[in-house]
């Protein structure tokens, strides 16, 4: 029997074995304890982290921390209060004269000035800085000669547009009406940069420099971050803890994991596959609110077969054959709501949300959906294909969801099929071509809570992310109006006459609005998420 | 010998050519990357040609192959979308997927060498049934459902691991993860070890050592598993390779930031630069480890050495 003994020997060298990480691996956790300092889930930027170069989440997550722009908006209302702005004068919506409050500066001690704003943002602009958000500068004067649309030789450096006409003063000069202009300049690609950005540029990349509450205390790249409070920061919203640790995470389901161990402290993305078990694990620890995120299924317009007459009646058919109610209970769990309009309720009514705008054509009918199908010509080519990308975000299982309702409700089984492509890259390649054989998915993150900012850029003849080409008279005239009006109040009007041709015409089906999710230990409190569905940081007690 | 290393060496050239040139070819073929750069919105259209042109993306393929295979020989893998140089990337990620790759090895050599020779001496025992039967429910059960198995019951219920590995990843933190990486392989050393000895057992040499009344431990290590490790040594060789390449899922599951991990987003946001990089140094693991499986065949049987 000593063969015996010997696999019983060699079944407890591995139980020791793991018996030994256990001791080995005990000290790490917590984090939140004593030192107030907590920890959060991260994923690695895609971009180098400069301000007008962030379009992402977590990249934005760190900008957001260690950056305050001339305006900031409230994490409740949503509403652009000033923060390092003194005032904004205008009296002709195009022309803005802008004072920086005195007593600000950076966390390496240079003060904060006007030309620290207009500095950042003639690099923002510059073509040769290829920066991803150089397009927010594009209502500035002289845009055009920084940055040439069609990629040809810069003429200009900086912006004619921009001018410094004192140590806390600078005036900006757009080449269109803007009313919200000034509401705009919460987003991060408008935070100002110090000098040491433009000296030695690579240091800077490396531990960013801000004059936000938190300092970059030690950047490992692909890692961890640990941000510290900047005990000196002159703003009144100071950091009510220590620090924050980000940790980058490989896969959400880890990070979800690591809470429950007690490993981390926060969760900002509760992963779809745990959002069945996330109340019985965490309880009131888990959040669950509206954030300025809309998903739609956009037109390929530029296809002939979508821009009939008759099209108008398929869409709204369409849209009424999509049981949102049913698919955002089950897929996903209450954390979508289903759409109404095509804003989204974090703008609140008086920032131009319209609760039940789309009216009957985003109720569920399935007999009156196959009506006006019919008498619209038919699906396009007797079947619609939705496109998606398949790598990220589980978009498989409500596509498919939305392409059963529809052949549900058409009584036909190969009415809609889902068109998974195989990557981001490749699905907005296709995008970006125009080669999107039928409606495809879309998803809007705002970039400022304005009704402007879901409207505009989507609808607009040409406009940045008017993906399916979409073109309206109507629509374009009343945006240029409403841009133009000086009083907020009417402008928002104005936009809202602008979404009812959305409507009327169905330029895309709004499925929609997202929460953002996320979960947190009990090591911390007072967490909340803002309208971009990003943790408030500096608000987090760790007890 | 000598010329025998230095033919295998020569053989390595066209492998290696081959495979970065079809790495290269099947990225291309995924698309343009700079469309995915900018989220959900459209890149304007002056900031993507110009980032085209900066990494070279505005060129033929095959000239973009032939300036990546010059600038390798300078040791200038490029730079991925993030700005940081691929070589930072790699000086990073290596180390955590190496030392993962030796734990899982370690595992394999240890747990299952004894395993086979256990079971290959006691064929047909319930000891040898027993082992085969695991063996053949951890081949079968997918390595992500043991590691997702393993990390919640002893990270979570009972608090022994700790369910995701740190920045440092040092090799405490790795034996979980390695075990899971090592399993399916360490069935299948098992399984090869066991046969090979079995069948060995059976052997002239090892009856007449028997015979001349050398010590049964004895006859065991130096005459039955001497003989008995070669196709056991090719396995173990050719998976080094394999374990390292083979890591996405494991170092997904343990948040392990090691080879996998870079693999896995330079695919996701089509970083040509990053995947090319670390296949190349994937492929050379591979062939300097099915090199040494080689040379070590030549120490284990003195034929081949001369062959």
């Amino acid at each position: 029997m000593r063969g015996v003994t010997h696999a019983r020997w060699a079944a407890c060298a591995a139980a020791v074995a793991l018996a030994a990480t256990a001791c080995g691996g005990g000290g790490g956790g917590g984090g939140g304890n004593g030192s107030g300092v907590l920890t959060s889930s991260w994923g690695d930027p895609q971009n180098p982290l400069e301000p007008a170069n962030t379009n992402e989440v977590q990249g934005g997550k760190v900008l957001d921390m260690i950056f305050r722009g001339l305006k900031r908006y409230d994490a409740k209302t949503g509403a652009a209060e000033n923060m390092l702005a003194d005032k904004i004068d205008t009296s002709d919506s195009q022309n803005f004269t802008i004072t920086v409050k005195d007593g600000w500066k950076f966390s390496n001690g240079e003060a904060v000035t006007a030309k620290s704003f207009v500095d950042a943002w003639n690099y923002g602009a510059s073509l040769k800085n290829n920066q991803k958000n150089a397009y927010f500068f594009g209502y500035i004067d002289g845009y055009d000669k920084v940055h040439p649309e069609d990629g040809s030789q810069q003429t200009a450096d900086t912006l004619s547009g921009l001018a410094v006409t004192g140590t806390n003063t600078f005036t900006v000069k757009l080449n269109q009406k803007f009313s919200t202009f000034p509401d705009t300049l919460g987003y991060v690609a408008y935070a100002p940069l110090p000098t040491a950005f433009f000296d030695d540029h690579a240091a800077w990349v490396k531990k960013p420099v801000g004059n936000g509450p938190y300092t970059i205390g030690s950047y490992t790249k692909g890692s961890e971050m640990a941000l510290k409070k900047w005990d000196g920061y002159p703003g009144d919203d100071k950091a009510q803890n220590g620090g924050v640790t980000l940790k980058v995470y490989t896969d959400n389901n880890t990070a979800y994991t690591d809470l429950l161990a007690g490993n981390l402290d926060l969760v900002d993305d509760v992963p779809a596959s745990q959002l069945k078990n996330v109340k019985s694990d965490l309880g009131d620890r888990y959040i669950n609110t509206p954030a300025g995120i809309i998903q739609t299924l956009a037109f390929p317009f530029y296809d002939k077969k979508w821009d009939t007459s008759g099209a108008v009646k398929v869409r709204q058919g369409l849209s009424m054959a999509i049981n949102r109610a049913q698919i955002t209970d089950t897929i996903f769990q209450k954390t979508r709501t289903p759409a109404t309009d095509w804003t989204s309720p974090v703008l609140g009514t008086d920032g131009g949300f319209q609760d039940g705008l789309c009216g009957d054509s985003c109720e569920y009918n399935p007999t009156e959906a196959k009506k006006l199908i019919e008498e619209g010509g038919g699906l396009p080519g007797g079947q619609i294909k939705i496109s998606y990308n398949a790598d990220t975000g589980s978009h498989k299982e409500w596509i498919d969801a939305v392409c059963n309702s529809i052949n549900n409700a058409l009584g036909n089984d190969k009415a809609c099929v889902g068109n998974p492509i195989g990557t981001f890259a490749d699905f907005r390649n296709q995008i970006g071509q125009h080669k999107m054989p039928g409606p495809f998915r879309a998803g809007w993150q705002m970039d400022y809570p304005l009704i402007q900012n879901f409207l505009q850029p989507l609808y607009y003849t040409n406009a940045s992310s008017n993906d399916g080409k979409w073109s309206n008279k109507d629509f374009d005239s009343l945006v240029d109006q409403a841009n133009a009006e000086t009083d907020t109040a009417k402008a928002i009007k104005l936009f809202q006459q602008a979404e009812g041709v959305v409507r009327d015409n169905m330029a895309a089906i709004p499925l929609w609005y997202q929460n953002g999710s996320a979960g947190y230990s009990e090591n911390i409190s007072n967490v909340a998420l803002n309208q971009f569905s990003v943790p408030v940081y500096n608000e987090i007690k760790v007890s | 010998m000598g010329r025998y290393v230095i033919r295998r060496l020569l053989q390595m050239i066209p492998v290696f050519i081959g495979a970065t040139l079809l790495i290269f070819l099947m990225v291309n073929v995924m698309g343009d990357p700079i469309a995915g750069l900018c989220g959900d919105k459209q890149c304007d259209p002056a900031t993507a040609a110009q980032l085209r042109k900066e990494f070279g993306l505005d060129k033929p393929v095959w000239q973009q192959y032939l300036t990546y295979l010059g600038h390798i020989f300078t040791g200038d893998f490029g730079t991925a979308f993030n700005g940081q140089p691929v070589t930072e990337l790699m000086a990073s990620a290596f180390p955590i997927t190496i030392r993962l790759t030796i734990v899982a090895i370690l595992f394999e050599i240890v747990i299952g060498i004894t395993l086979g020779v256990i079971t290959g001496l006691r064929r047909g025992r319930p000891v040898d049934t027993g082992v085969l039967l695991l063996t053949l429910v951890v081949i079968s059960v997918p390595i992500f459902v043991t590691g997702l198995l393993l990390q919640l019951v002893l990270g979570v219920k009972w608090h022994w691991i700790e369910p995701s590995v740190s920045g440092d990843a040092t090799f405490g933190e790795l034996i979980v993860p390695g075990l899971v990486l090592a399993s399916v392989s360490l069935a299948y050393v098992t399984r090869l070890t066991r046969t090979s000895i079995a069948e060995n057992r059976r052997s002239d040499y090892v009856r007449t050592a028997i015979a001349k009344g050398l010590p049964r431990r004895r006859v065991t290590t130096k005459h039955l598993l001497r003989n008995s490790l070669i196709p056991v040594v090719t396995f173990i060789g050719t998976d080094i390779g394999a374990l390292m390449g083979g890591a996405i899922v494991t170092e997904r599951i343990f948040n392990i930031h090691g080879v996998g991990f870079q693999l896995y987003q330079g695919i996701l946001r089509q970083n040509t630069q990053t995947v090319v990089g670390f296949v190349t140094i994937l492929v050379l693991v591979f062939l300097v480890a099915n090199l040494l499986v080689d040379l070590l065949y030549a120490v284990l049987d003195p034929r081949i050495r001369y062959a």
